[in-house]
């Protein structure tokens, strides 16, 4: 399967609320896993059950409204602040999301969440209030994001915004490509860089 | 603790070249090896930290590709976020703890990675081990799977957090593809009032400019405070620079930190002693360099720190009071109120005489001998306040045995102090050491995120004479009544 993401057509949850730290997005005590899989079960896991219970799922959480689904995350300012565990990005992906949308994005987390194919899009702070209010209105409402592009749209009006990105990531989000590859392939140079010092 | 606030702090320089090159970019255009056409540069790493949590992804995908680590010999490995600070001598009882640390043995095997793992003499909590060792050295690239190794910046050393993917790259190529970050300095000139100590300057640098406050810059730490601190005070402060965001923080290499390297085992030897000194000695900002953004801070405005919240920005000076409602701004209202609840605190009250249960004094921030040494000299004599429970955690083996030696064990086993084994611990609460839901610790860590210290934990970071002090009283106090003027003087430059 093809890791390369473009377009992505979904409705969207959200969570307003700012400075979502990785504590948040995936506990510590969970990161005890070897693979980089099954991490999206305990995605937000102490705002999603109470007493670290499945059995009590906490009603006001928005994961366990059955009215918000889909691909696209939607949070406040300053997301994935705190620690550098990759986690995070693996458990949103394994969620089911390709898209984080913030006004602001943590250094690390935005460049763990690319590594992982997830997109991270910034948009500016009028626009994201724009967002959680159509959805607020109609859970149902359609955002539209294209990594060719750069925009993010909402579909039933048309509104739209450009995200930046910078133009190696977009080649590696658009081709499947990651920064592995490429590396591997500049070992010459890495080793001439080596020799001269 | 608003972004309003940072008008008053911030000067904006306009960026312009002027010739000259701040410390970040002297040691950043040494280690780029090339830079791809509007995108990142290709950074070479000079060295990189491992440990068992955010490795074994790495390893895995290094095999599946059919490779090698490539140049072990700059790696090294140690075992400290999930390891047991008790009875680390028999084998760990939770299983899939066991299981990482098994994984990173097996993997540093296989690699060629020096591993420090249980029960060696130079195991710890990965960004103490890396400066004691002197692996950690001016002028260098570091990196570790962990947001924590901006704590090396204080030797004048680009040192970065990286998530697993890039462990992986470094693993792969000793490189990895970075953009440059702008440039932030923060300078603290004057004297610190007595009874103030580095972790009250960071923790007041982190309310004046918020947890988001620093993202996408590169900090260098500057100015008489700073210049006047010890090498391990110098730590504390960059270890917090990512709690303000930053990329990294940094602080220019001087006689304080050559004293401090000298002679530690892997310093370069006497034969290279002089010449290292000598391009160390040029690893500072030129007086014509800029910096996309300037904050001075007042070193006297300082008083002993503490956070009331679920941020590190959070924080008030410890005679004042808890933000009333309405000097919050309207679209922090919301965390602000969610922060209040999770912490069972009351908007516009006094942080002095809250109770406290539990007290943490540890992590990569405040673990080291002067930490303990400075808690020690502080409870000299005195008790812990009945029901409050203290674990004193140190960073290292080696930090351990130092204060077994010079007897520190003994005032903490007379007080009512648990020592513990070195490790992570209660930072995280990944190993058994969690807070329990609804408690209060004080802790000398870096995070007070909801649940970081175990689910519905609650923390209240401070330096280690804040923690101590309550300790002692079993509630949040001023430790400045507490301290007699010996101790005052010994807590200065700490
Ligand atoms: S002590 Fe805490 S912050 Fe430091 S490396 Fe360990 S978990 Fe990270």
């Amino acid at each position: 399967m093809s890791r390369a993401i473009n377009r992505i057509t979904s409705t969207a949850v959200p969570i307003n609320m700012e400075n979502i730290d990785t504590d948040q997005i995936i506990p510590a005590r969970f990161l005890k896993g070897t693979s980089r899989d099954g991490f999206g079960k305990n995605l937000f896991r102490d705002w999603r059950y109470a007493n670290d219970d499945e059995a009590q799922p906490k009603k006001d959480f928005v994961l366990n409204n059955p009215r918000y689904s889909g691909k696209i995350l939607v949070a406040a300012k300053n997301f994935g602040c705190g620690s550098s565990r990759e986690h995070a990005a693996w458990a949103i992906k394994d969620a089911g999301f390709d898209v984080v949308v913030s006004s602001f994005f943590a250094d690390i987390f935005k460049n763990n969440a690319q590594n992982n194919f997830l997109v991270p899009v910034q948009v500016s702070e009028i626009f994201l209030q724009k967002i959680f209010l159509a959805i607020e209105n109609d859970n149902k409402v359609i955002l539209e994001v294209s990594v060719a592009n750069q925009t993010i749209t909402l579909t039933a009006t048309g509104e739209k915004e450009n995200f930046e990105i910078n133009p190696y990531k977009k080649t590696c989000l658009l081709n499947g490509y990651d920064d592995i590859d490429y590396l591997l392939s500049i070992k010459k140079d890495i080793e001439e860089y080596e020799l001269s010092r | 603790m608003t972004d309003s606030k940072n008008n008053n702090f911030l000067q904006s320089i306009p960026s312009g070249d002027s010739g000259g090159s701040t410390l970040f970019e002297k040691i950043w255009h040494q280690h780029i090896i090339k830079t791809i056409e509007n995108g990142p540069s290709v950074l070479y790493i000079d060295k990189h930290f491992i440990h068992e949590v955010t490795s074994p992804q790495a390893f895995n995908g290094l095999n599946s590709r059919g490779i090698k680590v490539f140049r072990p010999a700059q790696t090294i490995a140690t075992a400290d976020h999930n390891v047991p600070t008790v009875n680390q001598h028999l084998p760990i009882k939770e299983e899939l703890s066991r299981l990482q640390v098994e994984a990173l043995k097996k993997n540093c095997e296989e690699h060629q990675v020096e591993l420090y793992g249980l029960g060696h003499p130079f195991q710890g909590i990965v960004h103490v081990i890396g400066p004691e060792l002197g692996i950690t050295q001016p002028g260098m690239t570091i990196v570790c799977g962990d947001s924590h190794t901006s704590t090396h910046g204080a030797f004048g050393a680009i040192a970065f957090g990286i998530g697993t993917s890039e462990v992986e790259m470094v693993m792969a190529t000793q490189c990895l593809l970075q953009t440059k970050p702008r440039l932030m300095r923060i300078v603290v000139e004057g004297k610190l009032k007595r009874g103030v100590v580095s972790k009250d300057i960071v923790l007041y640098i982190l309310s004046m400019i918020s947890s988001s406050g620093a993202t996408g810059y590169a900090v260098e730490f500057a100015g008489s405070a700073i210049r006047d601190l010890s090498m391990e005070a110098r730590m504390t402060i960059c270890n917090m620079s990512i709690e303000m965001g930053a990329r990294c923080g940094l602080i220019a290499p001087d006689e304080t930190t050559f004293s401090y390297m000298k002679g530690k085992l892997f310093a370069p030897g006497q034969s290279q002693w002089d010449k290292k000194i000598e391009q160390w000695k040029t690893l500072y900002s030129d007086a014509n360099s800029t910096f996309d953004k300037e904050i001075f801070i007042d070193a006297e405005a300082i008083e002993p720190w503490i956070t009331y919240g679920t941020n590190p920005g959070m924080g008030i000076g410890i005679s004042g009071h808890i933000p009333s409602l309405h000097e919050i701004e309207d679209k922090e209202k919301p965390s602000f109120e969610k922060s209040l609840k999770y912490m069972g605190l009351q908007a516009g009250n006094s942080i002095i005489g809250q109770k406290v249960d539990y007290v943490f004094i540890g992590s990569c921030t405040n673990s080291r001998i002067e930490d303990l040494r400075m808690v020690a000299s502080f409870v000299k004599g005195k008790k812990k306040a009945e029901g409050v429970e203290v674990w004193i955690v140190p960073g290292s083996q080696q930090v351990e045995k130092q204060a077994r030696a010079e007897g520190i064990h003994k005032v903490f086993e007379e007080a009512g102090f648990v020592l513990r084994q070195p490790g992570c611990s209660a930072c995280l609460g990944m190993n058994e050491d969690k807070i329990p839901a609804g408690k209060y610790c004080i802790s000398t860590s870096n995070r007070n995120f909801e649940g970081r210290q175990g689910p519905n934990a609650r923390t209240f970071l401070a330096s280690p004479l804040s923690a101590a002090a309550a300790a002692i009283t079993g509630v949040v106090t001023d430790v400045r009544a507490l301290m007699d003027e010996q101790q005052l003087e010994i807590a200065i430059n700490n």
